[in-house]
């Protein structure tokens, strides 16, 4: 997985595929960004539906668990008004050994004008998005490559948050607020496509990345990211602004890659006494779903410098900009 | 995004050509405020009336209309500015238009709500704009008022206030601003 993976450079997303945030200039994010700010106005609204893709169809295919990202897919899709067609692949012909392409076919006969997916093999996204080149595709997770739009939310969140405190909206900012930023991101890069997401927006809007994590859990090619890996993780935590911490996959079995949950924890999580060391004003995130008291103490995550639900509620708005712009952009190309 | 009342003709529209100006600022303000006591004269309870400026061009317009009915009728009137991107019905042909904020802090049932733009064209704009506004209620009655009326309707629309009456060819372009109405056309891009 060499950080150059794609040789592909997007500057807009409008009518393209949304697969991962490496090919994605600072100007295609800020696009996403500023258009997410129309859509929180909207999610303000007593009537937060708008017609924009009426008579459209997304389908929402989920090859892998998912509670936030699939409901915030599918609320932000309905308050953009398209019809969803949602696939609960445990009850679908996959469990009858139905292939990936031969389940996309079925789906793609109804008429359909995006996917969104989420599967356990990187590069699934990709794939799917060769099968039908017709449909939009929207990664919402594949394996351990990217998660484009969680990059995106927690991109527009920090932005959100910081220009607030200047009382300025976000698109007023633009991305001078990611100058120098110092983001420190804590825990299992490894097996993280949000930290591969993250990092990609972080970076492509000139924030100063760095990570910590065991040596366990950090992938072989970190070197060739454009981030530092942090020797003394107490030191970097009193250095950020912003703390982005990672959930430990057990699903993955990162279990096995360190000696027990509890050295992992006085190691790198984020404890009560470290949490005290932070820069009084630096932002705590979590993409979810927390392991209380793994990476993240309880009473930390609770705190109010802490932005996890705000990274929550930020996730409709960014799906509805990217839905908006790669589905409603399209059609002059496609018809 | 901040409007700013000033803006200059090129900043408009960096693709308009300028052959005249037809309205000085003064103009401009002499029409709306002919415009503010047509409103009052139509409207008893200007109070209950909230003004509704449609983005971009009609919000620096209808900040402006506010402001000179509360002068006039000596009562605060609410005003507010709608984008209405996602109900254009020309998504199909010009797709995904960066949307603009909208701020309506009102209720709108049972209120007076007067659209303002710029310039009346096709309708197509406060066709989708009256679409928007039952997402804040039902109000009491709709009023349409803008700048310019340029003729070329394609939608059953019509305004009920308006600042200058200018008959265009479809060749023809009009930028209309607080500080000032100008005819010209668009760079073939």
């Amino acid at each position: 997985m060499d950080w150059l993976e794609g040789t592909i450079v997007i500057t807009s997303i409008r009518g393209k595929n949304l697969l991962s945030l490496n090919e994605l200039t600072k100007q295609a994010i800020l696009e996403v960004l500023d258009v997410a700010e129309a859509f929180v106005e909207v999610n303000r609204r007593t009537i937060k539906k708008v017609p924009a893709l009426k008579g459209r169809v997304i389908a929402s295919l989920f090859f892998e668990e998912s509670t936030r990202t699939r409901l915030s897919f599918e609320t932000a899709a309905k308050r953009l008004s398209a019809d969803v067609l949602s696939l609960a692949v445990a009850s679908s012909s996959m469990k009858k050994g139905e292939s990936l392409r031969d389940t996309i076919a079925t789906v793609d006969a109804l008429g359909i004008d995006a996917v969104v997916m989420r599967h356990q093999s990187s590069g699934a996204a990709l794939q799917v998005s060769r099968y039908v080149p017709h449909v939009r595709v929207i990664n919402a997770g594949d394996g351990l490559h990217q998660h484009p739009t969680q990059g995106l939310l927690d991109a527009f969140t920090i932005r959100q948050v910081l220009a607030e405190r200047n009382g300025a909206t976000g698109t007023e900012t633009g991305s001078e607020l990611f100058e120098g930023l110092r983001i420190l991101i804590v825990g299992d890069v490894r097996h993280s496509r949000v930290a591969r997401s993250n990092i990609a927006a972080y970076v492509a809007l000139g924030a100063d990345v760095r990570v910590a994590a065991p040596g366990t859990l950090l992938p072989e090619c970190v070197s060739d990211w454009p981030v530092t890996v942090v020797d003394d993780i107490d030191e970097a935590i009193a250095w950020a602004d912003v703390v982005g911490l990672l959930r430990l996959q057990r699903e993955r079995g990162s279990g096995s890659f360190v000696p027990t949950l509890s050295e992992f924890t006085s190691a790198f999580g984020l404890t009560v006494e470290r949490a005290r060391t932070m820069r009084p004003d630096a932002l705590i995130m979590h993409p979810g779903p927390m392991n209380r008291g793994i990476e993240i103490d309880s009473v930390v995550a609770d705190r109010s410098s802490a932005v996890i639900e705000r990274q929550v509620q930020n996730g409709v708005p960014i799906r509805m900009a990217v839905l908006y712009l790669s589905v409603v952009g399209s059609v002059e190309e496609s018809q | 995004m901040a409007e700013s009342s000033f803006r200059s003709v090129t900043s408009h529209d960096p693709s308009f050509i300028a052959r005249s100006q037809l309205l000085s600022s003064d103009d401009v303000a002499r029409a709306l405020r002919r415009m503010a006591h047509e409103v009052i004269e139509h409207n008893a309870d200007v109070d209950e009336s909230v003004i509704i400026g449609l983005q971009s061009g009609g919000v620096a317009f209808a900040n402006q209309l506010a402001l000179v009915l509360g002068e006039i009728s000596g009562h605060a009137i609410r005003s507010g500015q709608l984008d209405v991107a996602f109900y254009r019905d020309d998504l199909l042909r010009n797709p995904a238009p960066r949307p603009a904020s909208t701020s309506i802090n009102v209720d709108l049932t049972n209120q007076i709500v007067i659209l303002v733009d710029d310039v009346l064209f096709t309708g197509r704009t406060v066709r989708a704009a009256l679409n928007a506004l039952t997402d804040w209620g039902r109000p009491r009655a709709v009023q349409l008022a803008v700048m310019v009326d340029r003729g070329h309707r394609e939608l059953p629309i019509r305004p009920d206030f308006v600042g200058k009456n200018l008959p265009t060819s479809l060749e023809e372009a009009i930028v209309a601003t607080v500080d000032g109405v100008w005819i010209g056309s668009k760079a073939p891009s």
